[in-house]
């Protein structure tokens, strides 16, 4: 990926910033400028809200990857999970700190801010949001992570 | 007394963050034929924390600075400034401080920077922070201290060296602990270096003793409380930094503090010496069991060399100081997935996979 195409990402990456329609409160990760859950779309231009999510989600499904993409050969076996955030979305995810074992459908699960891949040695380095186990009893987060 | 040194500022929140996987002297000294358990007890370490792949300074400055502002209820756009102290930059060449304030939603109406001084630059960062919030040039800074050092395969300082990071709010309101005064005591002194391109550190082995580590915490110290007009007694807490734990204790004792006043501020033990995080983490600690109205003497130290040293007194802002938003430093002093040396080795990038 070019380093300009990540970096326009930025916001979405390392913020989970998102989109609400202010007609049908519909959210949208990554944002949207459009809202296609209107009947008229039209209706939702220049009403899309600006959002970040908190972060906490719940584990709907997963995968143990292990033959790796290019980058995560050291973190092999890993899992990608598709979490279902409170405000909507369906973020894809890595879920980091645990063995395969200990991940499971419905885990509660937070956002960490990782580093994402290098470009080689001397390249630039990405980062952007994985997820973690949310230990029992943590609390809520009561605002966005950034 | 000084009164030039006396501070109208203090700590408004703070967060730190521990990576989750440790290691044990005795499987380090296991691959070099060495009795790490002994050198554990000789140099105080139990375990050490060894970073993810994907964890670095930046990683870890964004944990401990997202729970800061968490804890504290602080929209990030009020930061004026943010400094993050290390000696393990991801990169020689782009701030870290960029992508941190960026993370943590404070971009782009402050000033920032990255400070390196061994294991003290976090607590330059404070001072600095200190001081512009003291002049009004900003409302709120935020200082952090982090590494992710790595000693040499086989060296001394690859039984101590981990990772860790501590984020101090420094402001004027809200104050949950004040910060008095604060001095410091700077040499050349050359005890431990690293020079550019090199992988791994240097160190002039028990010269990191007596003429560097003791000599100017020690002095440093004494600098502070004759500032102060203080005593060790003055004290509920004292934080010093902490390569191992074996060196704290003694500085501790030359000093005249009990080891009772030293209980919450000594971390390494469990975590091993998180270099700039060290003395952060420490004060972190002693943050999450103070009651208000406790004193508390802070020490870094750096190596090159030099010692910042804070006397600080918490609050009666601290009993509605929202704590449990965030973990707690005891919780990474316990616990933790610990890793054998080849996966520790394998984490670390200390094995060669060819290519360039």
């Amino acid at each position: 990926m070019s380093i300009a195409r990540f970096w326009r990402a930025t916001p979405q990456r390392y913020n989970l910033g998102a989109s609400k329609c202010a007609v049908c409160r519909q959210v949208y990760f990554p944002p949207r400028a459009v809202c296609p859950n209107c009947t008229h779309h039209r209706e939702s231009i220049g009403k899309m809200q600006p959002i970040q999510l908190t972060g906490d989600g719940e584990v709907i499904s997963y995968t143990v990857v292990h033959d790796a993409a290019e980058g995560f050969e050291m973190q092999v076996p890993y899992v990608l999970a598709l979490v279902r955030t409170p405000e909507g979305p369906v973020l894809t995810g890595q879920i980091v700190d645990v063995t395969p074992s200990e991940v499971s459908i419905g885990l509660a699960v937070r956002a960490t801010f990782r580093k994402l891949r290098e470009e080689g040695k001397a390249g630039v380095i990405h980062y952007g949001y994985k997820f973690t186990p949310r230990e029992p009893g943590a609390p809520g987060r009561t605002s966005p992570p950034g | 007394m000084e009164e030039t040194h006396r501070m109208d500022a203090g700590i408004v929140s703070y967060g730190a963050y521990v990576p989750k996987y440790r290691i044990a002297p005795a499987e380090i000294g296991s691959v070099w034929g060495a009795d790490g358990a002994a050198m554990g007890q000789g140099l105080y370490i139990v375990q050490k924390s060894v970073p993810s792949p994907d964890e670095d300074t930046i990683t870890i400055s964004t944990e401990a600075l997202r729970q800061a502002l968490q804890r504290g209820r602080i929209d990030p756009q009020s930061i004026g400034a943010l400094y993050v102290g290390s000696e393990s930059h991801p990169y020689a060449v782009k701030p870290t401080a960029t992508v941190v304030a960026q993370a943590v939603g404070a971009a782009p109406h402050l000033t920032a920077a990255d400070f390196e001084f061994a294991c003290k630059a976090g607590t330059a960062a404070i001072q600095t922070c200190l001081g512009l919030v003291g002049a009004r040039m900003i409302d709120l800074g935020v200082a952090i201290g982090t590494d992710t050092s790595q000693g040499a395969p086989g060296d001394a300082l690859e039984y101590s060296a981990s990772a860790g990071g501590a984020a101090f709010a420094i402001g004027r309101q809200r104050v949950i602990a004040r910060i008095h005064h604060t001095v410091s005591y700077t040499t050349d002194t050359p005890d431990f270096w690293r020079r550019e391109g090199q992988r791994y550190p240097s160190h002039s082995g028990r010269f990191t003793g007596e003429p560097a580590y003791f000599k100017h915490v020690t002095e440093c110290a004494h600098h502070l409380m004759e500032v102060a007009g203080t005593t060790p007694a003055s004290y509920q807490h004292v934080v010093f930094h902490q390569p191992n734990g074996k060196f704290p204790q003694r500085v501790g004792k030359q000093l005249g503090f009990t080891d009772d006043q030293m209980r919450y501020g000594l971390v390494t033990p469990f975590i091993g010496n998180t270099y700039s995080g060290a003395a952060l983490i420490g004060l972190a600690n002693v943050l999450d069991h103070a009651d208000p109205g406790e004193r508390i003497l802070m020490v870094g130290y750096g190596s090159g060399a030099g010692s910042d040293a804070f006397d600080i007194e918490t609050t009666p802002e601290l009993k509605s100081f929202a704590r449990a938003l965030g973990p707690s430093v005891e919780s990474y002093l316990h616990g933790g997935t610990f890793l054998n040396y080849a996966v520790y080795a394998k984490f670390r990038g200390k094995i060669h996979m060819g290519g360039s």
